[in-house]
Formats: C-alpha cells, structure tokens, sequence
C-alpha cells in the first residue's frame, strides 16, 4: 500500500507554506483508520482522472450526503453530514497531481476529521480499461463525532469506498448509477419507506 | 397498478401500489400486456432466496408496449412493443461487450449483499431478491425497466405475445443450457434433468442445435409426455435408479452432456430435505450429484436451474476424475433473444407449447399454489394483467 501521506508535495500544486513548514504527516502511525480498495473501469485514464480532478463531481459518487466546494484549482472545502446535527467539516488541498496517473490530497489543519487520500490510475492489462486504486486514510477526532468515527471500523470505511468506485464505475460506463429508490413496493414496505421519508 | 407480493414463504398477494416512474435518465416505462410464472418464482414462493422483503412485487418474464421514455433513451420510443429480458445489463462494461450480459457490473444497486454472498456481484433481475437487485418485477400491470436501449427487444412483426413472451427468459435460457453442452451435430446425446419449462425448452434447443439423442428425466407424467412429443426419451426418476438407466440407454458411455434444469429444490433425498428446512443447506442438490456421477468421462455438465447458496456433498471427485467441464450462470439474455426470435419467426420453434394454464393477473397466488404443487398438470402459467 502506497503510504501517501508521507509523499513530499511536488509536481504542479505547490502546497501552502503552513504545510510545508512542518511534516506532511496528516495521519500519525500507528493511529486512524486506512483503506485500499480498487475497481476497473472500461474507459481511459484521461477521463476518470479529468471527472476525479474537478472535487466537486466527488459528491455524485459518495453515498453519504456531502458538499464539496472548490475554492481553488488545488483546494477545496468538504462538509459532511453526522450523527445528530453534527456536522465534520475540513479543507483539503491537493499535494500531488500527475495528469491521468494520480491524485493525492490531504486535509489543511483544523480539520474536524484529519484526512489524507490518492487516486491512482493505471492501465489494466488488454482493453479492460483502466485500473482505479484509492487510498484513504483518517483520524477520528475526540468528542461524539469522534466516538461514532471511532465505530466505524476499517472495513466500514473501506465499504464507503468501495461503493464510492462502485458508483463511478457506473456513471462513467454506464451513465447512470443503478437505483430502486422511488419505485412501487408493496406493504408493509410501502408504509415502512413513508415514514422513512422514500428511503429503503 | 395492481402487482403480485411476496409477502413471505407460500403467500403471495395481488396488491394496489403506486404505478412505476422513470428513475434514471435510461429508464423506460413498459404497460404489460403478458407476464409468466417461472419455475425460479417458486423458489421464492417456497422461501428458499435469502433478501426476500415483504412487499417485493415479483416477476422476470414479461413483454408489453413502451408508454414512456427517459431522457438518454435513443433506440425505443413510445408505442413500441417489447419483450423484456429477466437481467438488466448496461452495455458499457467489460462483461456486457465480452457478452457475458448477465455478469454485467453496474446493474446491481446492492451489489454489496451479492458481494458478501458469492464474492462479486451479477446483474441485477428485476423481481428476484434484495441480494439480485431489489427490482420491482414484472408480475404487474407496469413495470420500470433500466437500459431500455439495452435489454427490451422490439418485436415488429404481428407474433401474437405467446409466441415471444418466453425469450424473456426460459427459451434462452434452455437455449444457452444446450449450448453449454457443446453439442456435436449427430453425435452428442444429452440428458436433461428436470421438464419444467426450462428443460422443455433445453430438450427442444439440444435437437435444433443438432444432438443425436435427448434423454429426459422427470417424474411428472405431463411433463414426460411433453418431453416426449419433442423427440426426447424419457425415465420416470420414480421407476428406478437413474444413473443406471441413463447409463444402458447411452451404450454403457453415459451421456456426452447432462442438464440441471431442476436446480436447488431437488426431490429425492431426505437428507437434503431436512438440511434444506433446518437451514443446515441453502440448496438440495440431488440432481447435481446424479448428473455429476452419470455424465461421460470428459463430458459436459450445464447447469441452468438456480442455486443460491451452499450445497452439501458434491462428488467433487466424479468431476475431477473423470475429466468433466462444467458451465452455469444466470442467461446472458442479450446474446439470445435476437437468433431465438429469428428462430420463432422462421417457425423453427413455437414456444406457446410449453403453456398449460392462462389465468388472471389477479388470480396469481392460486395459480402460483398449483403450479408449485403441480396440480392440473400445470407446467406454464401465463398471467394477464388487463384482468
């Protein structure tokens, strides 16, 4: 696994000089939550790199309701939904971009939640397309947010990921992402799904 | 619209529910004009799919008129008159142009259930369990369909909708079962387990593609009789041992390929009986083990009938010793429903023959109820949803 929070900022985003005066460690050793999943997609690096770059598309593909918003060509500011009106909020900025090979992004300081992440793409073998790898990793804040953060176990927040690729997958091959939300259901399903507000 | 439920194990009940919308931009709406019971319903009916809610409107075989389109739908339009495949598949990914369309993998919108169960995910199958999708099926007076461009089959000819309703699924399905079986024109004799309608059409597609002998075992004398008025030879699995039977009737060398169209509800063995009940087995597979050990030294197994879990004592080692290839899946619908339907038309085949029942859409659960019993000699049930 690529430990990409240790990699030095280079290439075309020069990270801000607060960064730069201290480690680039975002997530300490032996703590916080990492994952690494992957998927392949039938289409080039180019275009899943390009859908990948702009942040803001990432709010399609995350199933958690979350808002992101690019405030620059490298930073951006995400927003994320919580148990009880909790909200977990953080600036991130990129600190590696090679055109339709990687994206590596980490959180500024202050974050709610400490975070860093890649996105890697590389051929796949044949015409299989393209070969998609995330890394992520977290720390789980103290105080209720941090409790519930500290419940989610690797493999829940490896789950998110893996349904984040799985979402991108479809909507860059297939154009769409499969749904059942909103369709008819009998009862009791239907008066359970009312109450929930339409969701299954 | 009135839609038949799954509202647990032996009850089913036609229901008022909302009338289905476009969801996605690919999206069709189809008004149904025929719908089927397949033999795999019962395997929900009888409770033996795990991710089965109360409330899921069941159903994979339909056809009817396009009364609806989403946004990206370029190849159908309004009016249009449909038979609509049992998986949905979205023709971009690496599995829908390998036309492997029933592994497609952007179709299964809980595809992490799947994941979970059988490590990755299939296609999603409208009506067939949370796990395959969570679909609202066919069984119902409309129905949404995904990838319209994709699945549905336009039929522009005037074919009454008896004769194309079964490319939905069970005539390629057979289809696919036979040529799994690698049939050699005038050598190869096949035998098929189970006369459902799936095995009714394996047997009828075995003899299109050219097989020299088909043997169909069945206990059902209706069934066997059908089986028989397509050319095949029959063994009555209740009047004797079956390998042994099979066996003499191919010259001592076994069949060249055998067919499991019966799948994980198998008659025949106590013990899987009790297994299955005590939730010890997903799946009985009497009928896997009796193909395994009857089918020739490097012969074909094809396995079209459904299992959906853990089986329990395969003979791992008939397979392996004695050189045996098996094939099975879900259909790749998309590859089929084209040639079969130029099959119909060119009148090679009329697939109305395997329907012994019409009912109203209304009158679903008791003709689930026979058809799981096999009263009236119920082999096909075909629903009409207008009544």
């Amino acid at each position: 696994m690529p430990t990409l929070v240790r990699s030095k900022p280079r290439g075309s985003a020069p990270a801000p000089a607060r960064a730069r005066s201290r480690s680039t460690i975002v997530v300490p050793g032996n703590e916080g939550v990492k994952v690494v999943r992957a998927c392949t997609i039938r289409k080039p690096a180019a275009e899943l790199c390009s859908f990948w770059r702009r942040f803001e598309n990432l709010a399609q593909i995350i199933e958690h309701p979350v808002t992101i918003v690019a405030h620059s060509e490298t930073e951006s500011r995400w927003s994320v939904s919580a148990p009880g009106k909790n909200r977990a909020e953080w600036s991130a900025t990129i600190i590696n971009d090679k055109p339709n090979e990687l994206i590596a992004w980490r959180s500024l300081e202050g974050a709610d939640v400490p975070n860093a992440g890649s996105v890697r793409f590389e051929a796949a073998p044949g015409d299989e397309g393209t070969e998609v790898t995330v890394s992520f990793e977290y720390n789980p804040p103290g105080g209720k947010l941090g409790a519930f953060l500290s419940k989610m176990t690797g493999e829940e927040a490896g789950q998110q990921v893996t349904e984040a690729l799985r979402r991108f997958k479809a909507l860059m091959e297939a154009g769409e992402i499969p749904t059942t939300e909103g369709q008819p259901v009998g009862e009791p399903q239907r008066s359970k799904m009312k109450k929930k507000g339409g969701k299954p | 619209m009135k839609a038949v439920c799954w509202m647990g194990k032996k009850k089913m009940e036609v229901q008022r529910v909302d009338d289905p919308t476009i969801l996605n931009p690919r999206d069709c709406i189809v008004k149904i004009t025929s719908t089927a019971i397949c033999g795999s319903d019962l395997h929900l009916y009888d409770g033996y799919v795990p991710t089965m809610e109360k409330g899921d409107i069941l159903g994979h075989e339909f056809m009817g008129e396009v009364v609806e389109v989403g946004p990206k739908v370029e190849r159908l339009k309004i009016g249009d008159r449909v038979v609509v495949p049992f998986t949905i598949a979205c023709g971009g990914c690496s599995h829908c142009r390998r036309q492997e369309w029933s592994c497609c993998d952007n179709t299964n919108p809980n595809a992490w259930i799947a994941e979970k169960m059988l490590g990755y995910s299939g296609a999603g199958i409208y009506g067939y369990s949370h796990m395959m999708g969570g679909y609202a099926g066919g069984q119902a007076q409309y129905a949404r369909v995904p990838f319209a461009d994709v699945g549905p089959i336009k039929i522009e000819s005037d074919l009454p909708d008896e004769k194309v309703l079964f490319l939905s699924d069970i005539f390629p399905t057979g289809y696919m079962a036979a040529e799994n079986c690698e049939i050699q024109p005038g050598r190869s004799v096949v035998a098929v387990w189970g006369c459902g309608p799936v095995g009714q059409f394996a047997i009828r597609s075995a003899f299109l593609l050219g097989a020299a002998k088909v043997i169909a075992i069945d206990r059902e004398p209706e069934r066997l009789r059908m089986a028989e008025s397509a050319g095949a030879i029959t063994v009555n699995d209740e009047e004797g041992d079956v390998s042994e039977r099979v066996r003499w009737l191919t010259g001592g060398r076994g069949p060249d390929a055998a067919i499991d169209a019966v799948g994980m509800e198998a008659h025949g063995s106590a013990y899987d009986a009790v297994k299955q009940t005590l939730k010890l087995e997903q799946d009985r597979a009497f009928v896997l083990r009796q193909a395994m050990r009857s089918v020739r030294k490097a012969g074909n197994l094809s396995v079209p009938g459904v299992y959906s879990g853990f089986v329990d004592k395969v003979p791992m080692g008939a397979v392996m010793n004695k050189a045996v290839t098996m094939k099975t899946g879900q259909t790749h619908m998309q590859k089929y429903m084209r040639p079969l339907l130029k099959l119909i038309e060119d009148r090679k085949i009329d697939p109305s023959f395997v329907i012994t029942h019409r009912v109203p859409l209304s009158k679903a659960p008791k003709a689930y109820e026979m058809f799981a019993e096999k009263k009236k000699g119920c082999i096909k049930v075909v629903l009409d949803p207008a009544a």
